[in-house]
């Protein structure tokens, strides 16, 4: 194991955020778990993000819809649980299910017409096809329409876990968490994530050779499309509450900024990013209720300065590192 | 249905239609010339509308106020260009997403800022705020029809700069090879400059029309810059025939899909149904002619020719 500076504080992160749930706990300040445990589930939302986007060069901005097919899931599944008595779709299990499902599905109608083109017209095709989205949530007033649903009850997982406990969700994500980033640790490095990266530095070149790059790239889509659905599952459990607001466009930009910010085609980076970013919000959110006049600018020199995001920070300290041991 | 409903919702789609086409043309000028993907172009349509405001508030005349917000407009674009997207030109369009995403959040917290959260209302004059008689007796709103006709005007007139004069040339040049033009002597950062700004007026046209029939408040260009976006890509990006197309096609069927929707699904399934499903339908009706548009043709109806 090289320890270098950048594996260390990745490293620090990760037992961080592990710790956090005792140590809210041991300072009474439970607020903390809640709002470490939105990192998380932001973080799986961004990793999914991530292989699409930083590995496949899929500028995709619409991908907070699955955040809100998950989330609806939980929403619609509970109402019915308690206000039609149908108790089995209060089953957690089922959510996670219909929700992969679902969310898989989606990707695979909007992926299967937005990869057809390329460059900015994908980039507007996926934001309109999650607008759709958005309206038809906004549309439906059997299930809240604008306002949206609160949650009677969280999924259920009969005896094995009690979502209620915010504990005990908190570290259902950081689990989650964690088999998604080797998930996609491993799927980067398997010969599918070879592909997928060799399209996004050349497509002609890796059509040439024979592969199917539509294909690939579709099935890359869905994959991402699926991951970000059990995040919407987690979140709704997380804010006991469903609107259309979760998958409201800006929403995406968010998911965007996270995976640019903690560094784009990384497997750690978008975990870094959504924490980076929900700390900048609460920092200066705190300072100004006007705290988007100074978080505007800032991504705009994020866009034209800082290539790689923090964790591209964390490489050059690694260089740096290497130079000054070697000397 | 009646046939005096729907003359007045086609002509309420026409008006929509130019509204779209405004904010369109300038979008898909900026793209095809500097290949920037200029998400703020619903903020310019914003500052637009609250110019429109204010500057209808201080020499308490509309037609005042009107002079004055279209160079306020042009110039605001022009500052925008030099101090901040200037640099984005050949950068990968996801930084200018992300640059252009900033730009949203500061404009709207920047308007929260000086004009307070509240939306504001502009005063039509009188001139403009009775209805017309039209054929068949059927009296249309007379700010409407002004929309409209200043909408044609607006597309007559642009076609005329584009294909008739020399700067419309160099547009068309710049949008098929910048190499080339800027080889060939031509100051291209100025020609940059020009299409900016005439795109921010388009847009705070676009803002400053709508302002009086809807309200002026935070946000409102966001929901309309993504059906815009909508237009450009079923018109082809860069084309300013495309976009004139597209955007009276989706003019057309937001808002007589909205008004007819719930008739002609009423045919087919119970009330009840029709009532519930209609407004999500109509509101997917824009997205689905795009999706149907892009599985036949990719490129859009009218692809710019030499792209």
């Amino acid at each position: 194991m090289n320890w270098s500076p950048r594996t260390v504080l990745i490293a620090i992160l990760m037992v961080g955020l592990a710790a956090v749930p005792m140590i809210a706990d041991s300072i009474d300040e439970p607020f903390y778990t809640v709002m470490f445990s939105r990192m998380l589930i932001l973080s799986i939302g961004a990793i999914s993000l991530n292989l699409i986007l930083g590995f496949g060069g899929m500028v995709s901005f619409g991908h907070a819809v699955y955040l809100g097919i998950g989330s609806y899931v939980v929403g619609i599944g509970t109402l019915h649980a308690i206000e039609d008595g149908v108790s089995w779709m209060a089953n957690g299990f089922i959510h996670m299910g219909i929700a992969v499902a679902f969310s898989a599905l989606t990707a695979l109608i909007i992926g299967a017409i937005s990869l057809r083109t390329r460059g900015v017209y994908f980039i507007m095709i996926t934001l309109a096809f999650a607008q759709m989205f958005y309206f038809i949530a906004v549309g439906n007033d059997n299930y809240g329409g604008d306002d949206g649903l609160s949650l009677y009850t969280r999924s259920e997982f009969h005896e094995l876990l009690d979502l209620s406990n915010d504990n005990t969700l908190y570290y259902i994500n950081f689990i989650f968490l964690t088999v998604f980033l080797y998930f996609s640790h491993r799927l980067i490095n398997s010969r599918f994530g070879m592909l997928i990266r060799g399209a996004k530095s050349n497509e002609k070149r890796m059509g040439t050779i024979g592969f199917p790059v539509y294909r690939y790239r579709l099935v890359a889509f869905v994959i991402a499309g699926a991951i970000c659905g059990v995040a919407g599952v987690l979140s709704a459990n997380q804010t006991d509450y469903v609107s259309p607001a979760v998958m409201h466009w800006t929403r995406s930009g968010d998911l965007i900024i996270m995976v640019v910010l903690g560094g784009m085609g990384t497997i750690f980076g978008p975990v870094i990013g959504a924490v980076a970013f929900l700390f900048l919000e609460e920092f200066l959110s705190g300072i100004t209720e006007y705290w988007q006049i100074f978080f505007g600018p800032m991504l705009v020199l994020i866009a034209i300065f800082g290539q790689g995001g923090i964790d591209g920070i964390l490489v050059r300290l690694d260089k740096w590192w290497q130079i000054k041991k070697s000397t | 249905m009646n046939w005096i409903l729907l003359l007045e919702q086609t002509l309420n789609g026409l008006q929509l239609g130019i509204l779209l086409f405004l904010l369109a043309a300038g979008l898909t000028l900026i793209f095809g010339i500097m290949d920037l993907i200029n998400l703020a172009h619903g903020s310019l349509y914003m500052m637009g509308a609250y110019f429109a405001a204010t500057f209808t508030n201080w020499t308490e005349s509309f037609f005042l106020g009107v002079l004055l917000t279209l160079p306020a407009c042009m110039l605001f674009g022009i500052l925008l260009e030099i101090i901040a997207l200037r640099t984005l030109y050949t950068r990968s369009h996801l930084d200018q997403v992300l640059a252009t995403f900033g730009l949203i959040l500061f404009f709207n917290e920047f308007v929260r800022l000086l004009w307070g959260p509240i939306g504001l209302d502009i005063p039509l004059p009188d001139v403009l705020n009775g209805s017309v008689d039209l054929i068949f007796g059927i009296r249309y709103p007379a700010f409407r029809l002004v929309i409209i006709a200043a909408g044609i005007l607006v597309a007559l007139l642009l076609y005329l700069l584009v294909s008739r004069t020399k700067l419309g040339m160099l547009i068309r040049a710049g949008a098929s090879n910048r190499q080339m033009v800027s080889a060939l002597g031509v100051n291209i950062n100025l020609l940059y400059t020009i299409v900016f700004g005439l795109g921010a007026a388009l847009a705070g046209l676009a803002g400053l029309m709508a302002a009086p029939i809807m309200t002026v408040e935070i946000g409102m260009g966001e929901g309309i810059l993504i059906l815009t976006f909508v237009v450009i890509v079923i018109g082809g990006v860069g084309s300013i025939r495309g976009a004139f197309v597209a955007a009276l096609l989706v003019g057309f069927i937001d808002t007589v899909g909205r008004s007819f929707l719930p008739d002609i699904l009423e045919l087919f399934v119970s009330n009840d149904v029709a009532d519930t499903a209609a407004p999500a339908i109509s509101s997917m009706l824009t997205y689905v002619l795009m999706a149907l548009i892009l599985a036949i043709r990719p490129q859009g109806l009218f692809p710019p020719k030499g792209v």
